[in-house]
């Protein structure tokens, strides 16, 4: 008789344990059962709804009939219009950008309370999102005040006699979007470091103290690679919402800062071109999802790592 | 590790920490000002922007509205995250990591594709907007979020209760209701709470969805394009500042009870994104 133990390399699957032990209660179905309500509803309402986007964006909108025939015209123009790739190639840079300066402002203060918090590292966390919870269009418009041409920083500065003018290149243009999405997406960098940085093993860095490593070798040949998890997380989950941001741009990016979710927003509403916004919308999409897999995939051995 | 922060370190966390506060710190000085221009200087000190407040109607429609697409999202968000997160830390089941990962998927999707696809059916099936297409688009959003903090609570659950219960006589049903629900309700209240204040917050799918009834932050929206309808506003963003702050606490006191009472360990990192 063969016996089956569970074992790393070998869990027991749950349709075995079935068959192993009769009389138990056939989970499987159980949580099959539980977890279709939720399930069902993100079918419905996301799923479908998406794969209805995808279909749209292959029709042709005629003034106020909708022209079902299949067609990839709303592509072409989509990818050979000059406004279209501006907008495209603006917010994936602008998103690049944030994303690497959100993740990076992050790392130090995620270091800092995982190695340092001590007992008072829940307070930490607590005092990074609290501002968070403030409404995003009144935080986005306080940006605004802060950078404007009266505003905050050009107050200050003009007060203290460093400036003669006020500055004009920190509002209306892409460097205000790129500072108030910083802001805005901070604690979403923070936190996923954090996990990862706390779930290092300290006996791994005591190790290469031993071995000679001195501090910046040791950051950078221990804590470094076994945090890029969090960080692959925090850079995922900064970049593909910020590419879909809509009101940072439209309220502080003047006309050199909008992104291609102004554009979906038009076509959906003025414009009148749901099917040219659909196929703006997949476009983003895929580019987002292709740019995604791509630095997952860069970073795989990083990931494989288990902290 | 040495528990002595380097200095430069330390200064760098109250760097960052004094630019998270920054533009909220404003509130509270641009509410009180008296004078119909955000900038500084200031002048006096004035309560008449919260009297403002008090006088617009349009403002407590809209407040109205956003406060019924709360609730109802919050419980609607909860029950089905309480199902899925039962689910997951219960159960093992054929395809559960694809299921939970695609039931979480709102969370890294851009909400303007969130909006537009819903938008997209409503058109096609020829319903008109209203707060109900709103509350469908903020349920999908804030799942995910009670579907991690209950996923939490019913983690750190110690299972030998359950099965104390079951001993003792009591069927599935009843087990689920007065041992596991008791236990978890710490969790479920953090879960209402966080979903309820994320629907309160969320603009852009409500921009799309929302037919003739106004939401707050589609009101504010609105507001913006006003110069002189902005101290109204920043009165408004502190008392919703305030009130969010004071929510937030809650949600937070209720999660550290539901780590005790559950028998888990109260650590500082099982929030809400872990």
């Amino acid at each position: 008789m063969r016996h089956e133990t569970p074992s790393e390399e070998n869990p027991v699957k749950p349709w075995r344990k079935l068959r192993f032990f009769p009389s138990m209660q056939p989970g499987g179905w159980s949580g099959l059962a539980l977890i279709s309500p939720p399930f069902a509803y993100s079918l419905l309402m996301l799923a479908a709804p998406l794969l209805l986007v995808f279909l749209l964006s292959m029709w042709t909108q005629n003034y106020l009939e909708l022209d079902r025939t299949f067609t990839i015209t709303n592509y072409k123009e989509a990818a050979s219009e000059k406004l279209y790739q501006v907008l495209m190639a603006r917010s994936v840079v602008i998103s690049v950008i944030v994303t690497i300066v959100t993740v990076l402002l992050a790392y130090p203060i995620a270091y800092y309370i995982a190695f340092f918090g001590g007992k008072r590292k829940a307070i930490w966390l607590l005092l990074i999102t609290i501002p968070f919870w403030t409404s995003y269009l009144i935080r986005v418009f306080l940006w605004k005040v802060i950078l404007g041409y009266n505003g905050v920083v050009n107050g200050s500065l003009l007060g203290m006699g460093f400036i003669e003018e006020p500055l004009t290149f920190i509002l209306y243009n892409a460097n205000a979007v790129v500072i108030t999405l910083a802001h805005a997406w901070a604690p979403f960098a923070i936190l996923p470091i954090f996990v990862s940085i706390s779930r290092i093993d300290k006996s791994l860095l005591e190790a290469a103290r031993d071995l000679g490593d001195g501090p910046l070798r040791r950051f950078l040949r221990v804590t470094l690679p076994l945090s890029m998890p969090g960080v692959v997380a925090a850079s995922l989950i900064v970049f593909i919402p910020t590419v879909g941001d809509y009101v940072t741009p439209r309220l502080l990016g003047g006309t050199d800062g909008l992104m291609i979710a102004n554009m979906i927003q038009i076509q959906f509403g003025k414009a009148n071109n749901a099917p040219l916004g659909s196929a703006l919308a997949v476009s983003a999409m895929v580019i987002v999802a292709s740019i995604s897999i791509v630095f997952v995939l860069l970073n795989r051995r990083f990931l494989k790592v288990k902290g | 590790m040495s528990s002595k922060p380097p200095k430069s370190l330390f200064t760098y966390a109250v760097f960052y920490l004094i630019f998270l506060y920054a533009p909220v710190m404003l509130l509270p000085l641009f509410a009180f000002n008296d004078s119909a221009i955000i900038a500084l200087p200031l002048s006096g000190f004035t309560l008449h922007w919260f009297g403002l407040l008090w006088e617009t109607k349009a403002l407590h429609e809209a407040l109205y509205n956003s406060l019924l697409i709360a609730v109802i999202t919050a419980v609607g968000s909860t029950t089905l995250g309480i199902f899925a997160a039962r689910a997951a830390a219960r159960y093992e089941f054929p395809g559960k990591r694809g299921i939970v990962g695609f039931i979480m998927v709102p969370l890294v999707l851009p909400e303007i594709i969130v909006g537009v696809a819903l938008i997209v059916v409503l058109i096609q099936l020829g319903l008109s907007l209203s707060a109900w297409t709103v509350i469908i688009g903020h349920v999908l959003i804030c799942t995910p979020f009670s579907i991690a903090i209950l996923q939490s609570a019913f983690n750190n659950m110690d299972r030998s209760l359950e099965e104390a219960s079951m001993d003792l006589g009591e069927n599935k049903l009843g087990t689920f209701f007065r041992v596991i629900l008791p236990l978890v309700t710490p969790g479920i209240i953090s879960s209402l709470l966080i979903s309820f204040t994320i629907s309160l917050d969320e603009f852009i799918i409500a921009f799309f969805l929302t037919g003739t009834d106004v939401t707050l932050p589609v009101y504010i929206w609105g507001q913006l394009r006003f110069p002189a309808r902005l101290p109204a506003i920043m009165a408004l963003g502190f008392l919703m500042v305030s009130l969010s702050f004071f929510l937030l606490l809650t949600a937070e006191y209720f999660r550290r009870r539901a780590n005790r009472l559950t028998g888990g360990h109260s650590q500082s990192n099982d929030g809400i994104f872990q």
